[in-house]
């Protein structure tokens, strides 16, 4: 048999979601991407992994009063109010585009009801090029109180069980930080049938105007996101990564490569670059290129063999 | 949209208006200090290199065969110079034209003026403590002068200000166009941070939709 040599090796980037294949495990944050097409000039969105698309709910949402974004040390508050254009609009208006994309699209749900993400996922359950729905728990529950759905491990699951029951497609259930075991809810999710986790949503914080003694957001808290929120994110990713057997998406804090491949190691099969995306719109993709080279570099079989291959004595 | 440092912190880009460009190229801008990121701008130095992401967002329209006034106040100086510019460029007759610049004091409005002098187009000034100009506000210069029926207004300065030249300009039933400002984080519509309320009920967003906007659409939250 003739002996190829390879001269340009690609390395093997490729990741497994549940079902869902991806060419390598680099995600857009949802939120953080706007609907991919804002950033289409600006890189090339081929190179990602997946796209996850700002959170949609059933119906349109206007969101919150400004001021909605806040800078704070080494990161940055935000109160969006889960600004979106409603389900009907993102399948009308957003799915052509993304859906000539030949990128899995994720889809980010959010709800206030149970029967609100029944419905939406049954509405999103027709579109082909929906390739898998993340689902946001981090919102509250009306009907309880407005306690959130992701702070509780029951509550947790029956939105879990909501979303698999209609979804044609992998669930992967987004986790709320602001919760005192993180661990216990990712279990509670797993058990409820979730394919797959991703976290960490924001964290809950404040910032205070001195000057005007008044709060800086309008909203008064906001969540937390950027470099700051890291050594937690990688915290609960290595938590979650021990206690669930399904794969884990690590979010909070990546810039570079370096970031995502630490997250790696501490156990999460695929990274979402989140804030990053708005200083350096090509984020994202330079995160790929990265990897690439890291991969080559250090003579890997695969990226998967990097996961969670932390050496703890 | 500029990046004032390298490291994390601060983490965010900055936005500022193009105060003029040049032929070879150069883009200026003008801009005052008030914190952490323009801190740190003041002290770049010649030859360093920054990130800059732009030009973003819908400028001013200009309106080629009607008459111009352009009102700046404070900073809102800064991007009028762009507009006067191109205005000059693109008018055959400035005659008819006016540029109303003011501020708190004779500092925050002579460092400006060498280069509006230099465009064909007529200069009324005020500032608050009197030094410079005439004393008051520029919604006083703007009132005082008998603008032609037809005229456009162009309005860049603080929310108060530009509230106040809205309301004349739709009093004499003049299209007047405002730029303003919110905080941002993306500059490109990502984020949805920089919401602005409008007449219609939906939020717009400055970085996008603006930071240009119809008078009339806004709402003002003085
Ligand atoms: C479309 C647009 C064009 C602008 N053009 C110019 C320009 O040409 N020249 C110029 O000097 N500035 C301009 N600004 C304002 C400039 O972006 C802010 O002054 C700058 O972001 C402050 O950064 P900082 O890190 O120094 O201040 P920070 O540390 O972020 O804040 C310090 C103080 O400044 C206030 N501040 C922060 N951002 C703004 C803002 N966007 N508007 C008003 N106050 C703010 C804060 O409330 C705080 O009190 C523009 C803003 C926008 C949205
Ligand atoms: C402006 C902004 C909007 C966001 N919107 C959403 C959203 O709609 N749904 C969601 O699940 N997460 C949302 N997030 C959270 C991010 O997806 C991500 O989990 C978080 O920002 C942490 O990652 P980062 O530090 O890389 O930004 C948002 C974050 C930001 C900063
Ligand atoms: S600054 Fe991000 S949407 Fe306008």
């Amino acid at each position: 048999m003739e002996f190829i040599k390879e001269t340009n090796p690609i390395p093997d980037l490729r990741v497994k979601i549940g079902s869902l294949s991806l060419d390598n495990p680099v995600m857009t944050a949802s939120g953080t991407f706007g609907y991919a097409r804002e950033f289409e000039r600006l890189m090339n969105l081929h190179r990602l992994g997946a796209i996850i698309v700002k959170g949609i709910s059933l119906h349109p949402r206007h969101g919150n009063p400004p001021p909605r974004i806040v800078e704070t040390a080494c990161g940055m508050l935000n109160a969006i109010g889960l600004q979106n254009v409603g389900v009907e609009r993102f399948i009308k208006d957003k799915m052509g585009f993304l859906g000539n994309l030949n990128v899995p699209i994720i889809v980010n749900i959010l709800g206030d009801s149970l029967d609100e993400y029944r419905e939406i996922t049954e509405r999103l359950g027709d579109s082909p090029a929906v390739a898998a729905i993340e689902v946001n728990i981090s919102c509250p529950n009306v009907k309880k109180g407005g306690v959130a759905f992701g702070t509780d491990p029951a509550m947790a699951a029956a939105v879990t069980q909501a979303v698999k029951e209609k979804s044609p497609v992998p669930v992967i259930v987004k986790l709320s930080p602001n919760v005192t075991d993180i661990a216990a809810i990712a279990r509670a999710v797993e058990d409820a049938g979730a394919d797959a986790v991703s976290l960490i949503n924001t964290l809950i914080g404040m910032a205070i105007n001195l000057k005007t003694r008044r709060p800086e957001l309008a909203n008064v808290v906001g969540g937390l996101s950027g470099p700051a929120i890291k050594p937690v994110a990688l915290r609960m990713v290595y938590q979650v990564a021990r206690a669930v057997n399904i794969p884990v998406i690590g979010i909070g804090g990546i810039e570079t490569a370096e970031d995502a491949l630490e997250f790696m190691l501490a156990g999460a099969t695929a990274v979402q670059i989140g804030t990053a995306n708005f200083i350096n719109p090509r984020a994202s993709e330079e995160v790929v290129e990265g990897i690439t080279e890291y991969v080559l570099q250090e003579n890997l079989p695969s990226v998967r063999d990097l996961i969670g291959a932390l050496r703890v004595d | 949209m500029i990046r004032t440092g390298v490291g994390k912190d601060p983490l965010l880009r900055r936005p500022f208006s193009i105060h003029q460009t040049t032929s070879q190229g150069q883009i200026q801008i003008y801009f005052k200090v008030v914190g952490r990121g323009t801190e740190i701008l003041a002290h770049v130095k010649k030859g360093e290199n920054l990130s800059v992401f732009g030009p973003l967002g819908r400028g001013f329209r200009i309106a080629e065969s009607a008459p111009a006034c352009l009102v700046g106040g404070g900073l809102g100086i800064a991007p009028m110079l762009f507009l006067a510019k191109k205005i000059s460029q693109i008018k055959k007759d400035c005659s008819q034209d006016l540029i109303i610049l003011g501020g708190r004091t004779r500092s925050e409005v002579e460092p400006l003026m060498k280069d509006f002098e230099q465009l064909d187009i007529r200069i009324a000034t005020a500032t608050d403590d009197g030094s410079y100009g005439q004393r008051g506000f520029v919604t006083d210069v703007f009132t005082g002068h008998s603008l032609p029926v037809d005229c456009s207004v162009y309005c860049c300065g603080p929310e108060p200000m530009m509230a106040k030249i809205s309301a004349l300009s739709k009093e004499r039933h003049f299209p007047c166009q405002v730029s303003v400002e919110s905080v941002m984080a993306c500059g490109m519509g990502a984020c949805l941070g920089c919401s602005k309320p409008t007449k219609s009920g939906a939020y717009a967003h400055v970085c996008l939709d603006g930071p240009v906007f119809d008078a009339e659409d806004m709402v003002w939250n003085l």
